[in-house]
C-alpha cells in the first residue's frame, strides 16, 4: 500500500507539473465550470419557475445535487478524461506492451497515471454551490461525517464505469469519444432521481447507476437518507470496481501487441 | 472527370475508409447524445406536471428532434485541427495544392454517412418503445428541416473552425471551445428548450448564433415555424456565417505567418 501511495505522488507530481506548463488554460477551466454551473441552476430554476419543480425537492435542495454533480464533473476532468485518451493511444500505438513488463499493477499504472489541475474549479465551485443549497434548505444541521461514505463510494463507482468503457479500448482500439458517452452518462446525475419518470429511475439505479453518484450523496448531505441506500451505495461501488478488474485481466488476454 | 470532381471522390473515399476503420468510434458517437433523452424524461415529467409552453407529447418530439439535429451537426475540427498544429502535422499538408479546410469538411461528411445507419437504428428504436411520439413531417417540412439542418452544420463547423486558429497562438485552443460548447448546449436548446426560457432573454439570444444550431432545426422538424420566421432565421445565419468565415480568413493568413511547422 505503501509503495502504491509512493508510486501515485511521483505520478502525480509530474503530471500536474506538465500540466502546468499550460497555466493560462486555467483561465478557461474557470470560466467553463462557472459557466457549466451558471446553466445548470439556470435550467433547474426553469423547472421551478412555472411551479413544476421536482416532487420532494425544494429548489434549494435541487441545487446541493447540482453541487455534488459540479464535483463529480471536476473529478472526471482531473483524473478520468486524461488517463483515458492516453488509455486509448497505448493500446493504438502499442506502448501498453512496455507498460504491461513493468513490476506495477497494470490497472494502476493505465488508470491513474495523471492528475490534471482542471477539475480543480469544478470542485471548488461545486462544493460552494453544496454549501449554499445546505444552508438556505435549513438542512445544515443534518448534514454529518456519515455522507463520506456515500461519497467515496460514488468516486469509486464512477472510477469503475469509466475503466469499464475504457478497456474496451483493448477490443475497438480508437475511442477517444468514449468520454463523451461517460459525460451523457453523467448529465443524468445533474437532477434528482425524483424528477425521473419511472422506468428511467429503474435504468439509472439498476443498469447505469448514477443515482448513486450524485442523488444518494446529496440525500446523505441532506440528513435524509435511509440505511438501505447507504449500505447500497457501497456495495454497488465493490461490485463495481471489482468487475472492473475481472474485464481489464479478461482484456488483457486477448490483447495483442500492436508494437511487435 | 473535372478535376474537381476527382477532389471530391478522392478525399471523401480515403476518409469514408478511415472512418469505416474503427466503427466502435461511430457506435459511441451516435450514443454520446445520451443527454437528449436524459433531458426529454425530466422534461417529460415537468410538463405533465405543471402547464409550459410545449405539451408532454410535444417536449418528447422537440427532444427525438434535438437528437436528430445533433446527429447531423456533430462538429470535431478543433481536435483534429489542434493535433495537426501542435505535431507539426500540418506543414506537409500545407504543401499540397489544395485547402486543408476541405480534408476536414470531407471528413465530416464521410463520418456522417458512415455514422447514419447507427443513428436511424436508434431513432426506429425509440419509436418502437415509445410509439405515441410517432409522426410524419411533411415533404416540404423534411425540405427545410434538411436545408437548415445543413446550414446549421455549416455555421457550427465555421465557428468552431474559427476558434481553431487560436491554435497558432495558444496551443490549447480546444479549451476555448470548451467555453462556446456550453453557450451551444444551453443557448442552443440542448438543455431546455428556447420555449421555456423568459421570453425577454429569448429575444436576445435569438440574436446569436446558437439557437439556430440546434433549437430551431428541431422547431423546423417538428413542423411549428412560420415563413416569416424561417426566412428571418435565414438572415441570421447567413450574417453570421459572412462574419465568421471572413474572421476565418484573417485569422489564417495572420496564423500561416506565424505557424513554425513544429516537427516537420
Amino acid at each position: 500500500m505503501i509503495r502504491i501511495a509512493k508510486v501515485l505522488r511521483l505520478f502525480w507530481r509530474t503530471s500536474w507539473a506538465a500540466e502546468m506548463e499550460y497555466r493560462g488554460n486555467f483561465i478557461f477551466a474557470c470560466l467553463s465550470s462557472f459557466g457549466n454551473l451558471f446553466g445548470s441552476a439556470f435550467s433547474l430554476w426553469l423547472f421551478y419557475r412555472a411551479g413544476a419543480g421536482f416532487p420532494g425537492w425544494t429548489v434549494h435542495e435541487g441545487a446541493v445535487v447540482l453541487g455534488v454533480f459540479s464535483i463529480f464533473t471536476g473529478v472526471v476532468a482531473s483524473v478520468l478524461s486524461p488517463n483515458l485518451s492516453r488509455i486509448v493511444t497505448h493500446v493504438q500505438e502499442g506502448t501498453l506492451d512496455l507498460l504491461l513488463l513493468k513490476p506495477l499493477d497494470s490497472q494502476l499504472q493505465v488508470s491513474l497515471r495523471v492528475l490534471s489541475p482542471w477539475g480543480v474549479p469544478d470542485v471548488v465551485f461545486g462544493a460552494l454551490v453544496c454549501a449554499w443549497g445546505l444552508w438556505e434548505s435549513q438542512r445544515a444541521g443534518g448534514w454529518s461525517v456519515v455522507a463520506v461514505v456515500p461519497f467515496g463510494a460514488g468516486v469509486v463507482l464512477l472510477y469503475a464505469l469509466w475503466f469499464l468503457v475504457a478497456t474496451t479500448s483493448v477490443w475497438f482500439t480508437k475511442i477517444y469519444n468514449a468520454t463523451e458517452v461517460l459525460r451523457g452518462l453523467l448529465d443524468a446525475g445533474r437532477f434528482p432521481m425524483a424528477a425521473y419518470p419511472a422506468i428511467y429511475r429503474l435504468v439509472f439505479t439498476f443498469v447505469v447507476p448514477v443515482a448513486f453518484l450524485t442523488t444518494v450523496p446529496a440525500e446523505a448531505l441532506l440528513g435524509r437518507s435511509t440505511s438501505t441506500w447507504m449500505l447500497a451505495s457501497p456495495a454497488v461501488a465493490c461490485a463495481a470496481f471489482i468487475a472492473s478488474r475481472l474485464v481489464w485481466r479478461r482484456a488483457l488476454r486477448s490483447y495483442t501487441g500492436a508494437s511487435g | 472527370m473535372s478535376l474537381f470532381l476527382l477532389r471530391v471522390r478522392g478525399l471523401f473515399r480515403s476518409n469514408y475508409a478511415f472512418m469505416t476503420e474503427y466503427r466502435a468510434e461511430l457506435i459511441l458517437w451516435a450514443l454520446s447524445n445520451s443527454l437528449s433523452f436524459i433531458l426529454m424524461g425530466v422534461w417529460f415529467q415537468a410538463t405533465e406536471r405543471a402547464s409550459f409552453a410545449l405539451t408532454s407529447i410535444e417536449v418528447v418530439r422537440y427532444f427525438l428532434a434535438v437528437f436528430v439535429v445533433r446527429q447531423l451537426t456533430i462538429v470535431y475540427v478543433i481536435w483534429a485541427f489542434e493535433e495537426q498544429v501542435v505535431q507539426g502535422k500540418l506543414a506537409p499538408i500545407l504543401l499540397q495544392p489544395i485547402d486543408p479546410v476541405w480534408r476536414h469538411v470531407m471528413s465530416h461528411i464521410a463520418e456522417r454517412i458512415a455514422r447514419l445507419p447507427f443513428s436511424i437504428f436508434l431513432v426506429a428504436l425509440f419509436f418502437a418503445i415509445y410509439p405515441a411520439a410517432w409522426f410524419v413531417p411533411a415533404p416540404s417540412t423534411l425540405a427545410w428541416f434538411f436545408f437548415f439542418g445543413g446550414a446549421a452544420f455549416c455555421l457550427r463547423f465555421a465557428i468552431q473552425y474559427t476558434i481553431a486558429m487560436g491554435c497558432f497562438w495558444t496551443e490549447r485552443a480546444s479549451s476555448i471551445e470548451m467555453v462556446t460548447f456550453l453557450a451551444y448546449l444551453f443557448f442552443g436548446g440542448a438543455i431546455a428548450p428556447l420555449d421555456f426560457f423568459p421570453p425577454q432573454f429569448r429575444e436576445i439570444i435569438l440574436y446569436s448564433p446558437f439557437p439556430y444550431l440546434i433549437w430551431f432545426p428541431a422547431k423546423v422538424l417538428m413542423g411549428t415555424v412560420s415563413t416569416a420566421e424561417l426566412a428571418q432565421a435565414a438572415a441570421i445565419m447567413s450574417g453570421w456565417f459572412v462574419a465568421v468565415v471572413v474572421a476565418n480568413r484573417l485569422l489564417w493568413r495572420a496564423g500561416l505567418r506565424r505557424f513554425s511547422a513544429m516537427g516537420a
